[in-house]
């Protein structure tokens, strides 16, 4: 674990769904770094192998699926080195991750004292005082009011926003390198979404945890993140930092997906959308996946682009090079 | 919760009130006990005294309201075949029959459950599709010739286990029981497997469609992030979720296999309540009739209102409310 490696390198990382109808590639050639204490934003439409990315670094990936490909390290270590039991040590230790719907990540029928302090006894050998200390005081930091108390509670009986504040709090109980955020918010109402967003930003930037947060939300990254990475398809079609990714958007992609953000449409106006449809990922469009759907597609894109190899990356044969007009 | 349980308690003794109406009615159609109770040598003048002995010369509504205005001193009547209280000769038999049944749903609770898990971690895998394969065959298979199967193969042709009777039996707070002797439980075991068998297959195949249901559960895959060993994941997060239904089916079960006894007791000669009570019915004694199914609905109402009662401990989410469970 060498102090400059990075919190999170992804190389060339491959996840498939080996299914009777075909193999699904459900992360297909995936590269990314984040440094530490960064925030990275996976943005894409439903389908787009964003969640499989995130299970597969935690290693939860189950059958039929399969990392079949790349490297993961982690601050520096391969994962792929690691047996089951290490693999084990380390998910909610150095790599955390917390789901999207509040409601049903936490086990109903389990005492929150209990769902946390097990989470850092799974990893450390504590007495329970000391555990029960130790979430107590990530209760408060997540900014529940009288954690004492709530530690003994039930789920059921937290709202949404505070379970998902607990769901945070079980995330940061081991000081982890890194977090994945799998959509988060989006169950929450907006002013919840916002207090959530700047808290989990305030933390990584105290703790130096860097952060994966997955949505499909351009919006939303853009106030939080340092970078983006843009899927399509299973593949990363875009990358780069969140200023040069949204003002300077080079792919087709992300240029629908900046227009179909309401707060850029006038009101009254018809939302711009992507036309057609995420494709079925046993069925795409050969050269370019995003070929048929998109404006600037022409027979160059019967042949497949790679990611080109600069700060701000684009796969696509024709990318926007002007800057993104400013909402009407 | 008093309230509720009160409520469920008013409400027990209305429906024990109807049963025992219709009990009463239904075996006075099916005939009288006199023919068979008294010998055909007998004299007019002992008939008429008999009759009047055990009361059965006042109308049916009379002898109803008797009955009733004793049972609420306790008291259900007479034996007429061995003139000793119906309540007293059940309360002798009852330890048997209990027992029986307790051994049975532990069998079922102890090979169902972890059959159950295993089916349901690993369905793809050839054991899981044998377990699945073999509680068809639990469901399917009627309980007599289950009895008379374990019968032929375990203590007719390999001679191994007894076949019929409690056994040695040791007394346990004053009360007579099989499971603390080695020759009690070899007793205990060809007919408690013959009960268990169906519960068996209802639990592994519960426990199984609860499994498979958790383990795609977000709360399953976050514990599964947290780093818990697989051994906490599915012995606590998983088990304690499925525990609420596998919980209530085994209790609700309970009074059934109860109720089942009275054929395995008959099989195994097990002198059970169940085997009394086909006694009972052959020699139309109504007294231990009635009580018999008396005490059988009371012991069904006891055991749902401690399910109901378990339920709220085991899910959090479940209160006990004035109108029921909610
Ligand atoms: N168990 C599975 N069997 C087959 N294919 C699967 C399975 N799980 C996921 N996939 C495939 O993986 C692809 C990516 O799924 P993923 O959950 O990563 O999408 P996502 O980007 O997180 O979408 P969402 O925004 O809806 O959460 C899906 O399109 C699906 O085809
Ligand atoms: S490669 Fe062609 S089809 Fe693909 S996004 Fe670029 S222009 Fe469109
Ligand atoms: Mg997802």
């Amino acid at each position: 674990m060498s102090e400059r490696a990075p919190a999170l390198r992804v190389e060339h990382l491959s996840t498939h769904f080996d299914t009777r109808q075909g193999v699904i590639k459900a992360v297909n050639d995936v590269s990314f770094t984040i440094e530490r204490g960064q925030i990275m934003g996976l943005v894409g439409e439903s389908g787009s192998g964003k969640s499989m990315t995130g299970y597969s670094i935690m290693g939860l990936i189950d059958a039929p699926g399969k990392v079949v490909g790349g490297r993961i390290l982690l601050d520096g270590t391969d994962l792929a080195s690691l047996n089951p039991e290490q693999m084990r040590q380390l998910r909610g230790n150095r790599v955390a991750m917390i789901f999207q719907d509040p409601m049903m990540t936490l086990n109903p029928v389990l005492r929150v004292d209990t769902q946390m302090t097990e989470a850092i006894l799974a990893h450390e050998k504590v007495s329970h005082a000391e555990a029960l200390r130790r979430s107590r005081e990530a209760l408060a930091t997540v900014g529940i009011p009288s954690p004492d108390e709530r530690l003994q509670n039930y789920p059921h009986q937290f709202s949404g926003g505070m379970r998902q504040r607990v769901a945070i709090a079980i995330a940061l109980l081991n000081k982890p390198s890194l977090i994945i955020a799998d959509e988060p918010t989006t169950a929450l109402d907006v002013t919840i979404q916002g207090q959530i967003l700047a808290e989990m930003q305030r933390l990584c930037r105290d703790t130096g945890t860097a952060l994966i947060w997955i949505t499909h939300d351009l919006s939303v990254v853009a106030g939080l993140a340092d970078t983006v990475s843009v899927m399509y398809a299973g593949r990363i079609v875009e990358s780069g930092t969140v200023d040069a990714v949204l003002d300077y958007a080079k792919h087709p992609y992300t240029r629908g997906l900046i227009d179909s953000v309401p707060s850029r449409n006038p009101r009254g106006q018809r939302l711009k959308q992507i036309p057609g449809f995420t494709p079925s990922l046993l069925h795409l469009p050969s050269g370019c996946h995003f070929r048929e759907r998109c404006p600037r597609a022409d027979e160059a894109c019967l042949q497949d682009p790679q990611l080109s190899n600069e700060p701000h990356a684009v796969r696509c044969f024709h990318p926007h090079t002007d800057r993104v007009e400013e909402p009407a | 919760m008093l309230v509720f349980v009160i409520r469920r308690l008013l409400q027990s003794l209305l429906v024990l009130f109807v049963m025992s109406l219709l009990v009463f009615a239904g075996v006075y159609a099916v005939g009288t006990p006199i023919d068979i109770l008294i010998s055909p040598e007998a004299t007019q003048a002992d008939r008429i005294a008999v009759v009047a002995a055990l009361g059965l010369d006042k109308p049916l509504w009379l002898q109803y309201l008797l009955f009733v205005q004793h049972a609420f001193g306790g008291d259900l009547g007479k034996s007429f075949a061995y003139n000793i209280p119906a309540i007293q000769l059940i309360f002798e038999r009852m330890p048997a029959t209990l027992e029986l049944a307790s051994f049975a749903m532990l069998l079922a609770v102890v090979i169902g459950l972890p059959l159950g898990l295993y089916a349901g971690l690993k369905p793809k895998s050839l054991p899981a599709r044998s377990i699945m394969a073999g509680s068809i065959l639990g469901f399917s298979l009627p309980t007599f010739w289950v009895g008379l199967m374990l019968i032929m193969v375990f203590a007719v042709w390999l001679g191994w286990l007894p076949s019929n009777g409690r056994g040695s039996t040791v007394a346990l707070l004053g009360v007579p029981v099989s499971f603390l002797s080695i020759d009690g439980l070899r007793h205990l075991l060809l007919p408690g497997l013959t009960l268990a068998l169906l519960n068996i297959a209802l639990i592994i195949r519960l426990t199984r469609a609860g499994t498979q249901e958790a383990l795609l559960t977000d709360y399953v895959k976050f514990a599964r992030a947290k780093g818990l060993t697989d051994a906490r994941v599915v012995g606590v997060h998983i088990l304690k979720n499925i525990l609420i239904p596998i919980v209530t089916v085994i209790a609700l079960q309970f009074g059934s296999v109860i109720a089942f006894a009275v054929v395995t007791e008959t099989i195994f000669a097990w002198p059970g309540m169940g085997k009394l009570l086909i006694d009972s019915i052959n020699v139309l004694d109504r007294p231990v009739i009635v009580a018999y199914l008396l005490i059988v609905v009371a012991m069904f109402i006891l055991i749902n209102l401690l399910v109901d009662i378990a339920y709220s401990l085991l899910d959090p989410r479940v209160r006990l409310s004035d109108a029921g469970t909610n």
